[in-house]
């Protein structure tokens, strides 16, 4: 076990982390800003691990995935938030409407 | 001269012609239908051109940019992809057509090139064999379904958008983090190469598990559906019927590559599971599709009942049972797509989509219902349509495997369906109070409507062609003899 | 179930304590949850392989063939380039969707201070500097369209910051180009690769360096642009075309 690892498992913890942030927090910044923490889990975790042959160059592959994965999270969260603050001017706050329940 | 045709790559252009298509409708907005209806007729012949491919030579490999897996992506299309390209192409048509009338400028010159976008990602999608980029393209039509939601202003669709997106992205992270786990498993992302070197492990439960979270969520099954009727119901019509007739098909799509190829179906357990969502799915989303008194939530409602049959494939998991799910997805795309058209017909008609105050709409829109009701007639499952023949199929495969009462579910959705087919159709004889505020619904929105209807139709008179067309590459062969 | 309510903007009246007792429950219980799930996933995690059966092999071998010696841009370009045509899509997508949201939202405007007008004017010089720096050097170190594009848009959001805005000229048509051009340059070099026989961005070898470059050139413009308008959040108003 080496301290890949570690980071990998640090990856998780913010996957999970953010799940947390995204249920709890009625705010749609939050939220957003959840789904973000929860991305950067993955994506640290899809680097880590390309690095666990010690001694050898880390596999480029998982880092291409990565930087793909980061314009992708860039342009959702970009639309996120133009949409956040157009419900925000139409309802006049940034949360989304309670859950009625079924 | 056919030679010359199986020649051209026509997967990469069935992905690059949208594209293509997009770039163009944003460039010139002010040329946006023209330019968007051509590049529709242009996708619906190369389609038609792939098939034609397909069907000589057999599935078809593509390795892009002539690497192959693992080290480069590869595209794959069989009978499963072709058959979803070509509803994908046939429903689009209609929805292209639809759209020339209903959009106005101002509106129109955001729709085509997000629509475009939307059938890129959809073709990318159907014909990837790369679970990476099967993520990219998940992400390219869950920001355009996005924006096309919202394309309606007001707090319903922006709300409804909003929450979708929240959706789609949380359901794309769960794919990506197994994505990764595979990758970390077995040094690859191609499909086929991972169903060969696939052996259990604990990242590999893992993987299935996020993976299928995150595509049960994005396709919408009960009791994951919360998102969907809202962003369903407030998009604009020809958005609805996208939304409802192919994009949660997609995820639905994904699901079905992942378990018949990369996680074999030996976990009956799991699978009796997902077949009991389906049936919850068919008998709340029946339910509530009776309660409601707006058309186009209704409408919406009935689609999660209807993803609920594709889920009791699943448990069956028979050939026979595939087909008959597949089936029941192909003529719901035409039915729902003809549905949320007639719809919007009545919803432009009268300026609501109220019920009870229907007004004699059948003496107005004869077309529209029309439309509409043939569509209720494969949505219900009679004969002759294609809604039948997939609950037909899906009976028989519950018969042969001894599992009779999923075939209970079949009938109770079916008379949940029809209840409130009828019950739209009553209230479209029936004189209301307050009398339409009419406008004239440009023809082409109406023919598109019934010809979409007319699809689900047909489905049930030529079923040869299509189930044929299941058997290329034999997609379903892993899953026993049925 | 009654979604297409109109939204209720009563705030929410002071919780009871039978509510306040419910959510903390909830959070418990998801907590809880959440808790089972980041034990699975890691417990997924450590019973991986411990040396990794990767594709650095693979990559390293077929480096030579692609135009490029940085791996990581060997495989965003050449490799794996179809996935970044895609990608492309999704930031000219995330941009659209902005634009079909609305105009410009109104702002206050913005005098910058001497500091902040002094230092823009000479970052931005600077930055494009950069961007074009790690654009080149992109082909055989850490460095590429990406890393470019995104030194570029922080260039545009510096400029933004400091009040200025693109005149009207610019925003009709030439805009519009600027956005789709790495889009669109992608999109024809696949084109002319399958017109001419080829198979999609199946580069020739002796051409895989200009065409890679050429891509990554038309795309840093396309996601510096993209990603400073994107901040502006919205339509910019000029009409088209004027």
């Amino acid at each position: 076990m080496s301290h890949v690892f570690l980071y990998a498992l640090v990856g998780v913890g913010l996957f999970t982390l953010g799940l947390y942030a995204l249920i709890v927090h009625p705010h749609l910044l939050r939220k957003i800003l959840a789904i973000n923490v929860m991305g950067s889990g993955v994506f640290l975790m899809l680097v880590a691990l390309g690095r666990r042959t010690p001694g050898t160059l880390p596999d480029p592959v998982p880092h291409a995935m990565a930087i793909t994965g980061i314009v992708v999270a860039i342009s959702a969260t970009a639309l996120a938030l133009a949409l956040m603050l157009r419900v925000q001017v139409e309802t006049g706050r940034a949360e989304l409407p309670e859950e009625p329940l079924e | 001269m056919p030679a010359l045709i199986f020649d051209i790559h026509w997967q990469a252009i069935v992905i690059l012609l949208p594209l293509a298509g997009a770039i163009a409708c944003f460039l010139w907005p002010q040329r946006g239908v023209q330019l968007g209806l051509i590049s529709a007729l242009g996708i619906v012949a190369c389609v038609a051109a792939l098939g034609w491919q397909v069907l000589e030579l057999g599935a078809q490999r593509y390795a892009v940019g002539g690497w192959g897996a693992p080290l480069g992506i590869d595209l794959y299309a069989d009978g499963l992809s072709l058959l979803m390209l070509i509803v994908t192409a046939v429903v689009g048509l209609g929805i292209s057509v639809y759209s020339s009338g209903y959009f106005n400028q101002d509106r129109a010159r955001h729709f085509w090139p997000l629509w475009m976008f939307l059938w890129a990602a959809l073709n990318a999608l159907f014909l990837s064999a790369d679970i990476f980029n099967l993520y990219v393209s998940l992400e390219l039509m869950g920001l355009a379904a996005v924006a096309l939601v919202a394309l309606t202003k007001g707090a319903d669709a922006l709300t409804g958008a909003m929450r979708y997106l929240l959706v789609s992205l949380l359901g794309s992270l769960f794919f990506l983090l197994g994505v990764a786990l595979l990758y970390h498993s077995f040094g690859s992302v191609d499909i086929a190469l991972l169903a060969e070197r696939m052996e259990p492990s604990p990242a590999v439960w893992a993987a299935m598990g996020l993976m299928s979270a995150g595509l049960l969520l994005k396709t919408a099954l009960f009791p994951l559906h919360f998102w969907l009727p809202p962003a369903h119901a407030s998009a604009p019509a020809p958005v609805s019927a996208l939304m409802s007739a192919l994009v949660v098909k997609a995820s639905f799509y994904i699901l079905l590559r992942l378990w018949l190829e990369i996680f074999p179906l030996t976990n009956a357990a799991l699978a009796q599971f997902l077949g009991l969502l389906g049936a919850a799915a068919v008998l709340w989303g029946g339910l509530q599709a009776l309660r409601q008194t707006r058309l186009k939530l209704l409408i919406a409602y009935s689609t999660v009942a209807q993803i609920g049959y594709l889920f009791l494939a699943f448990p069956l998991a028979s050939i026979i049972g595939w087909k008959g799910a597949l089936y029941i997805l192909l003529s719901h795309a035409a039915a729902k797509a003809a549905m949320f058209m007639a719809a919007g017909n009545i919803l432009h008609f009268g300026g609501h989509d109220r019920i009870a105050d229907l007004d004699r709409v059948v003496q107005r829109l004869p077309l529209s219902i029309t439309a509409f009701a043939l569509a209720g007639v494969s949505i219900m499952g009679l004969p002759p349509s294609g809604g039948f023949i997939g609950k037909w199929l899906l009976l028989e495969a519950a018969i042969r495997s001894a599992q009779w009462w999923w075939g209970i579910i079949l009938i109770l959705g079916g008379l949940l369906s029809a209840a409130w087919v009828f019950k739209v159709i009553g209230y479209a004889f029936t004189p209301a109070e307050v009398p339409h505020e009419a406008r004239v619904v440009p023809a082409t929105m109406e023919w598109a409507a019934l010809a979409m209807a007319l699809v689900a139709i047909l489905l049930g008179l030529f079923t040869s062609w299509p189930l044929a067309l299941m058997d290329i590459g034999l997609p379903f062969a892993g899953e026993g003899d049925g | 179930m009654q979604q297409s309510q109109p939204l209720k903007k009563t705030i929410n009246p002071k919780p009871m304590t039978e509510g306040v007792k419910k959510q903390l429950l909830f959070r418990l219980l998801l907590v809880a949850l959440l808790s089972l799930l980041a034990t699975g996933l890691g417990y997924a995690v450590l019973s991986l392989p411990s040396s990794a059966p990767g594709l650095s092999e693979l990559v390293a071998e077929n480096l030579e063939t692609s135009g490029v010696s940085n791996p990581v841009t060997a495989v965003l370009l050449n490799f794996r380039a179809y996935d970044t045509l895609l990608e492309l899509g999704v930031l000219l997508l995330a941009l659209l969707g902005v634009w079909s949201f609305g105009a410009v939202p109104e702002r206050r405007e913005s005098f910058p201070g001497p500091v902040l007008d002094t230092l823009s004017r000479l970052l931005v010089p600077l930055l494009i500097l950069v961007a074009g720096y790690l654009l080149w050097v992109g082909a055989h170190a850490p460095g590429g369209a990406f890393q470019a594009g995104s030194v570029l848009g922080a260039a545009g959001v510096l400029l933004l910051l400091a009040g200025w805005r693109p005149g009207a000229r610019f925003v009709g048509l030439p805009l519009r180009i600027t956005l789709v051009a790495g889009l669109g340059v992608f999109v024809i070099v696949s084109a002319v690769l399958i017109l001419v026989g080829g198979r999609l961005l199946e580069y020739p070898p002796s051409f895989a360096a200009t065409l890679i470059l050429l891509i990554e050139a038309a795309a840093t413009l396309s996601i510096g642009i993209t990603l400073a308008a994107l901040f502006i959040g919205g339509r910019p108003e000029a009409g088209p075309n004027n």
